[in-house]
């Protein structure tokens, strides 16, 4: 996609329509943007207020325990993990985006489709899966134990377990922004940095990656979140981090208290979008002048080409291979012992249709905060964008309970619908869409909506004609995002679906729970397998991009 | 250059993080495959088979998992024609659900798996009282005081030891000698179960809140092994990596049922009396606001008749708590354990009891 392409302004000068003329956004175009922006934030704004009200109701003994040193403990730990993660992911993410996009390493395309793939894993599988083959006498132990006579392998529970079940699982997010921008990076920066005599090393260190900063920022902001947010990934491993405190409050049903929490992990959310804003700013993508870019020159491995192979063969073996290696092991072991497969149809059904309807419903929600975030830049745009991220940190059960109570006082029609489970995911998953949708349009030109506007066009048609076609990308990208998220998601689908709605996230929690393994591994599969398949549609698109720039 | 020095900083400030995070519990941990337990229905015709033409509908809330009751509730509707919904969760979730809902909840009955959750609804005023001829089917120390929830099948809290290690000659007779060192380092626990949050209940109740920070503290100066759940702690004793675990008696069975009698795990049923030997139920509850009030004390009769209680014993290895059903075999009676005295709904007392642990260190 290169609109830099068709932008002639030249031209249009030539034809005495000067870029002044370009016609304002009508109010109309203004009032339904804003309208519906103001739509979306209201639903945002739910679990916050639904916060702030429990909150309210806390008791003295709940401030007191806010404010011990345990707390700020934990906060530290969280953060910690947070940081850790995200630096993590950043290792894997930025050389894996690097290898796959501009080298001729070895079985290059079928790296570039496996690598983000890990993200379809659910964290509370994952984590089981993790623990199972690597604990002290997992899997892999019993595999070493007759070659190499090894009885125990050392603990991974704990900090690193946490850290590297995390990382393997969220670090896709920041490949997929990561790959997107270098996949757009025009390589004559590149070449006018190697002429002026820069080595490639240098070239990528001075040039490309302050280019990709914006896209580790906004890849790193959702790894980041990920590791504040999830709940079964350290519950497994046995780290204590925020999200769990909350977890044992609603156990004990002190629900005031839990809800000061939640607001601490918001505030912790504050703390990354600021952080994350301070890389991206004000910066600009789409290209500037006339002229197309050309294909990028591959990097020559030379002798690194088979590390580099190995460890892309390693990210994947460890992130993708080993959890998918256990689930095929467990069923294959299940059905040997004579043990049925439940029929899983109507559970598959019903993941395929809540996540389908979450992806379009969240993207077309994210649509207009995604525009008036990147055509009308301010203050008010900007806090908008920031609110889509205040539940992506939050886990699930606390917005399942506040659209319980929302719904039960002032929706009954809604409550315990398919399209109250849609609002859940909606809600949770928003960012998502949004990152992608921006990402999207800032690559696109303002100057070809406004030369459509110049040439007569009415701003619905606009959008249809010319903004819509080149967003395709970026609303593939959001909604597969969206999609395989809502597949995976477990508290908000068991409190908030309509009653006896089974997906196949609640039949491996069934199973799960009561230490049936055999029979977890089949809907489990079956999550990896169907949120596998757009994604790898969207992969194999971006490839084909990229293809056509090899050619 | 600036940049990436920034950059580069970042990841060193998460490095070192990493570096500095306090070190992993010592926790060996194996995750081996349950086989399900096939179930086999024994048809009595013990239920009242009188079928209204249109036996309407039920709406059931379950911390319960559906592994566990959904055959059983199965076998309502075939029996009633009741059509019976079910939202399955785990109890602290679905209580919580309920309490959001309040006088709005769609559910006839709370089915849950500890007093706990029970005691949670009932203190917000949500359920109804139940009739006497559904109370009267159950001893009164298993059922709520005022009526308001009765247990269906109960639960004891055990120590599991390794058969290869120990025998019950080498084991205390009360919980609280596990603080002796010569313990250290040989025992497992699960400090975010809802099970041992009912006995640490118990505990503040028989022997008061300093007496068990005590015993806290003691068995944490033991280093024990912290598992996430019962089942773990049955499955790492079975394989020796620890010598004893607190644990429900139940899922022992479980294993004994796949494993058979080799596998190296037996309970040992406390007998001092105290907290160590705790009996509590899982049981159920009328919702006030419910729709269905006749359908809903149908299907608690129905839990406490003989099926569904052979049931329980037969396929969930829990104590049946309605007189003539047999207990699981292999388990002492519950008549014959020297279980500790206590009101149920003292149990539902979990926020001081999360408090404590919270102080002590043992939950975050």
């Amino acid at each position: 996609m290169k609109p830099a392409r068709f932008v002639r302004l030249p031209a249009v000068s030539r034809l005495g329509i000067r870029p002044g003329r370009v016609p304002r956004p009508s109010s109309w175009t203004s009032l339904v943007l804003w309208g519906l922006a103001a739509l979306v934030a209201a639903a945002l704004l739910l679990p916050l207020a639904y916060l702030v009200m429990r909150a309210a109701g806390a008791g003295e003994a709940a401030w007191q325990s806010l404010f011990r040193p345990r707390t700020l403990d934990i906060v530290g730990r969280t953060l910690g993990l947070a940081l850790a993660v995200t630096g993590l992911s950043a290792l894997i993410a930025v050389p894996l985006a690097w290898l796959t996009v501009r080298t001729d390493l070895p079985l290059r395309r079928v790296w570039a489709v496996l690598t983000p793939l890990p993200l379809v894993i659910p964290s509370y599988v994952g984590a089981y899966l993790m623990a199972s083959a690597l604990g002290p006498r997992g899997l892999v132990q019993q595999l070493l134990e007759a070659p190499f006579g090894v009885t125990r392998l050392p603990e991974i529970y704990g900090f690193p377990g946490a850290l590297i079940t995390l990382t393997l699982l969220s670090y896709p997010y920041m490949l997929l922004s990561v790959r997107a921008a270098l996949l757009k990076i025009d390589p004559a920066l590149e070449e006018a940095s190697r002429s002026l005599g820069h080595d490639a090393w240098t070239t990528f260190r001075r040039v490309v990656l302050p280019l990709l900063r914006p896209a580790i920022g906004s890849g790193g902001l959702l790894v980041a979140l990920y590791a504040l947010r999830d709940f079964g990934a350290v519950a497994l491993m046995r780290y204590d981090t925020f999200t769990r405190v909350i977890y044992v409050q609603y156990r004990s049903f002190d629900r005031s208290q839990a809800a000061l929490l939640a607001l601490v992990l918001v505030a912790l959310t504050v703390i990354f979008l600021a952080l994350e804003a301070r890389e991206h700013g004000r910066a600009r993508y789409h290209q500037s002048g006339a002229g197309a870019a050309r294909p990028p020159t591959l990097a020559r491995l030379g002798i690194w080409r088979w590390p580099a192979f190995a460890f892309c063969a390693g990210v994947v073996f460890f992130s993708l291979g080993l959890p998918a290696g256990v689930l095929a092991y467990w069923l294959i072991r299940g059905l040997q012992a004579g043990e049925a497969v439940p029929g899983l149809g109507p559970a598959a059904w019903n993941s395929v249709l809540a996540s389908g309807l979450a992806a379009a419903a969240t993207v077309g929600a994210a649509l207009p905060v995604a525009i008036l975030a990147v055509r009308r830049p301010g203050p008010l745009t900007r806090r908008l964008e920031r609110l889509t991220y205040s539940a992506f940190a939050l886990p699930g059960i606390v917005i399942a309970l506040a659209l319980v109570f929302f719904g039960v006082n002032h929706a009954r029609w809604l409550y315990q619908t398919l399209p109250m489970l849609v609002l859940a995911y909606g809600i949770l998953f928003i960012p998502q869409a949004v990152g992608a949708l921006r990402a999207a349009l800032l690559q696109i030109h303002p100057n070809l909506e406004e030369a459509a506007r110049t040439l007569g066009r009415r701003p619905v048609e606009v959008f249809l004609k010319v903004t819509l076609p080149l967003l395709r990308p970026g609303l593939v990208a959001g909604a597969s995002l969206v999609f395989l998220t809502a597949m995976k998601e477990l508290p908000a689908t068991l409190i908030l679906a309509p009653i006896g709605f089974k997906s196949l996230a609640t039949e491996v929690w069934s199973a799960v729970s009561e230490a049936f393994f055999a029979r977890a591994a089949a809907p489990a599969l079956l999550i990896v397998l169907m949120s596998s398949l757009p994604m790898t549609f969207f992969i194999l698109r971006e490839q084909r991009a990229d293809d056509r720039v090899d050619a | 250059m600036r940049i990436s020095r920034r950059l580069a900083g970042f990841l060193c400030a998460a490095l070192a993080l990493a570096a500095c995070a306090p070190a992993a519990t010592p926790t060996p941990q194996i995750i081996r495959e349950t086989v399900e337990v096939p179930v086999e229905v024994t048809r009595i015709a013990e239920v009242p088979v009188e079928r209204p033409a249109d036996p309407g509908s039920l709406v059931v809330y379950s911390g319960r998992s559906e592994s566990l009751v959904g055959p059983v509730i199965s076998q309502f509707t075939e029996a009633t024609g009741i059509q019976v919904d079910v939202r399955y969760g785990s109890t602290s979730e679905i209580a919580a659900t309920l309490l959001e809902e309040g006088a709005s909840s769609p559910a006839d009955v709370f089915f849950a798996q500890d007093p706990g959750g029970l005691g949670a609804v009932a203190d917000a005023g949500l359920f109804a009282l139940l009739p006497e001829d559904i109370l009267a089917r159950v001893p009164a120390e298993y059922r709520s005081p005022d009526g308001l929830w009765v247990g269906i099948s109960a639960r004891a809290r055990v120590v599991v030891y390794n058969t290869d290690a120990l025998s019950p000659d080498d084991l205390p007779a009360d919980i609280w000698d596990f603080t002796d060192s010569q313990w250290a380092g040989r025992l497992g626990w699960a400090p975010t179960n809802g099970s041992f949050h009912a006995m640490v209940t118990a505990m503040r109740v028989a022997w008061g809140d300093e007496r068990t920070r005590a015993w806290l503290e003691g068995i944490q100066a033991n280093n024990p092994v912290v598992f996430e759940g019962n089942a773990p702690i049955v499955e790492a004793v079975g394989a020796g990596e620890i010598e004893v675990g607190f644990v429900n008696h139940y899922y022992l069975y479980r294993f004994l049922k796949e494993q058979g009698e080799g596998f190296k795990a037996r309970n040992y049923f406390l007998p001092g009396g105290g907290p160590g030997s705790l009996v509590m139920v899982a049981g159920a509850g009328r919702l006030a606001n419910g729709p269905n009030a006749a359908n809903a004390h149908r299907f608690l009769e129905f839990m406490l008749s003989t099926v569904a209680q052979q049931y329980f014993a037969g396929q969930t290895y829990e104590y049946p708590l309605v007189a003539g059903v047999n207990t699981p075999a292999g388990l002492p009676p519950l008549s014959d354990l020297n279980r500790l005295d206590i009101d149920m709904t003292a149990l539902a007392d979990l926020r001081g009891t999360t408090q404590l642990l919270g102080e002590v260190g043992v939950l975050p």
